[in-house]
């Protein structure tokens, strides 16, 4: 199984999943696969099952029925923390104490605890990670600060941090840009692109904001119901027509300097 | 000041009590500060409680009883929360109020059969003064287990008392981690209830924890510091008890709480602000 799905490059193979929590159905039989060094956008309105898809990836949502395998292995209760190490995870912008004791460049050593494994100590070169991991989101002159004391945008850029010092072969990003100002996401989008540039991570990208898809997308997943509704190349998929459809909404767009920027009409 | 109570051997016992039972109940009390659930103490302490009087209604170990108790009820916390679909809190709540009801039903069942609630009430209130050489060999060997685990753990802990979320993310065990927390507080509880005493243990579970908090942005530090005041309300209440004839378990209490009251009053973290202005975190520890 695991060379078969590596032959043909094939990291995430999900195949008819169910997922429900009590009488939810969050996800209703959705296949999917996601080829090495693709970026792959996941939109939809709210309550579609994008962040219930993303988790299936790294384990943390539960299937009911279907099967998933991730980077050759099917994911069960004995791979499952195997996989977590190889595959980042950005979540949502958290409420974090201000007062919580542990510092930028300790969340961002949190990343590589999981490779270490039980009863180890990070080393010099774990160390060496966390600041270039800490240089490439710009966030080095802030290493010594209080993790709750950073700003939204800033948190965000420290999660990336702390998911690439993971040294992953996929990253999955769970709405990292809401709750954040406009500044602050653009910047996020910016750091994510760079991200995909420099490095070809296999990358699953879930957001409600249609302006905040990056735009080195290719491919663009669109989820209503619990059920992949299309999917297919942004340019394809990011018509006017289509999208009001997904939303249950008018939507407009524009061009702007060269970029699609999407508009609630009415 | 005529010291030399302190050369008595129950005197010694009540120090070594307090030196060990503070490590072992501040250690566990940073996780319960940090996770936010400082009811867990409370819930844990009822069924320590509740165990050691069935322990005492049936004929057998008071303590023996109170483990059992309060280890199951740290089992059962977790996996209620997770299969019942619940908030952690509301798991806590639903087992502390179970406890407090067992705790009463064999109290009312000693009643019944006329046993002297003696024992009992001492389990309460505690009696420190009164501890035996074999609670405090055990005192020693739960705080010597529940620091050696916090030193071998400590990357997971520390991940897990960020963001259990995160923690599973990067590939710890998270659930395990979190499940060795509970059983070492339940443990922490149950030796220390001869001691400190059932109502009262929660509070030095929580109060040199909470100061910790308010003084330091690291997490070392934290510990050593909840261990720090956690040892010095011991001390300090013992004497007090001695020299004003008053319950050394509610003195402790005090001096923890006073403790507590002193770091918020002193804490640099309310001075947020003028760090913020001049990006200078060194005035904290």
């Amino acid at each position: 199984m695991r060379a078969l799905l590596e032959a043909d490059n094939t990291v995430v193979k999900i195949e008819n999943a169910v997922v429900s929590y009590r009488e939810d159905v969050a996800l209703r039989g959705v296949s999917l696969e996601v080829k090495r060094g693709e970026f792959v956008g996941v939109i939809g309105p709210n309550g579609a099952g994008k962040t219930t898809l993303i988790t299936l990836v790294n384990g943390l949502g539960k299937l009911v029925q279907g099967r998933v395998s991730v980077l050759g292995h099917s994911i069960c209760k004995g791979s499952i923390n195997g996989i977590r190490k190889r595959v980042g995870y950005v979540a949502q912008l958290q409420n974090i104490d201000p007062r919580m004791p542990i510092s930028v460049e300790e969340v961002v050593m949190l990343g590589r605890y999981g490779q270490l494994g039980l009863f180890r100590r990070p080393h010099r070169t774990d160390q060496i990670i966390v600041a270039q991991m800490l240089e490439l989101v710009g966030m080095s002159h802030l290493a010594k600060r209080p993790i709750g004391h950073l700003s939204g945008g800033e948190q965000q850029r420290v999660a990336i941090a702390r998911a690439l010092a993971q040294e992953p072969e996929m990253l999955l990003l769970d709405e990292p840009t809401a709750s954040l100002d406009w500044k602050a996401q653009k910047e996020i989008l910016e750091l994510v692109k760079k991200i995909h540039e420099t490095q070809n991570l296999t990358t699953m990208f879930v957001t409600h904001d249609l302006n905040a898809l990056p735009d080195v997308c290719d491919r663009v997943v669109l989820m209503k119901g619990g059920r992949i509704w299309q999917q297919g190349k942004p340019e394809e998929m990011l018509e006017q027509d289509i999208l009001s459809q997904l939303y249950d909404a008018p939507i407009t767009t524009r061009e702007h300097e060269g970029k699609k920027i999407f508009l609630k009409a009415g | 000041m005529d010291l030399s109570i302190f050369g008595y051997s129950f005197m010694q016992n009540a120090i070594l009590a307090a030196v060990l039972g503070g490590v072992a109940c501040a250690t566990v009390g940073v996780f319960v500060v940090l996770m936010g659930m400082s009811f867990i103490g409370v819930c844990l302490a009822h069924a320590a409680f509740a165990g050691a009087v069935f322990g005492v209604l049936m004929g057998f170990n008071p303590l023996l009883g109170a483990f059992i108790f309060s280890l199951a009820t740290a089992a059962i916390i977790g996996p209620l929360a997770s299969k019942g679909e619940l908030n952690l809190d509301t798991s806590i709540g639903v087992l502390f109020s179970l406890m407090l009801g067992l705790a009463f039903l064999f109290i009312g069942l000693m009643a019944i059969k006329s046993n002297p609630l003696s024992d009992v009430y001492s389990l309460l209130w505690g009696s420190i003064l009164t501890v035996s050489r074999t609670n405090v060999i055990l005192l020693g060997i739960v705080a010597a287990i529940v620091v050696g685990l916090v030193i071998l753990f400590y990357k997971e802990i520390r991940a897990v008392v960020f963001n259990r979320d995160i923690a599973l993310a990067v590939g710890i065990p998270a659930g395990l981690i979190v499940y060795g927390i509970l059983f070492l507080t339940g443990s922490t509880i149950t030796v220390s209830l001869s001691p400190i005493g059932g109502l009262l243990i929660f509070s030095l579970i929580i109060n040199p924890a909470a100061a910790a908090y308010q003084l330091t942005y690291n997490l070392k530090i934290m510990f050593l510091l909840s261990a720090v005041f956690a040892i010095v309300s011991g001390l300090i209440g013992l004497l007090v008890s001695y020299l004003f004839n008053v319950p050394t378990g509610a003195t402790i209490v005090v001096t923890s709480s006073l403790i507590f009251g002193l770091a918020v009053l002193f804490s640099p973290k309310r001075k947020i602000k003028r760090w913020q202005v001049t990006d200078e975190p060194s005035r904290v520890l």
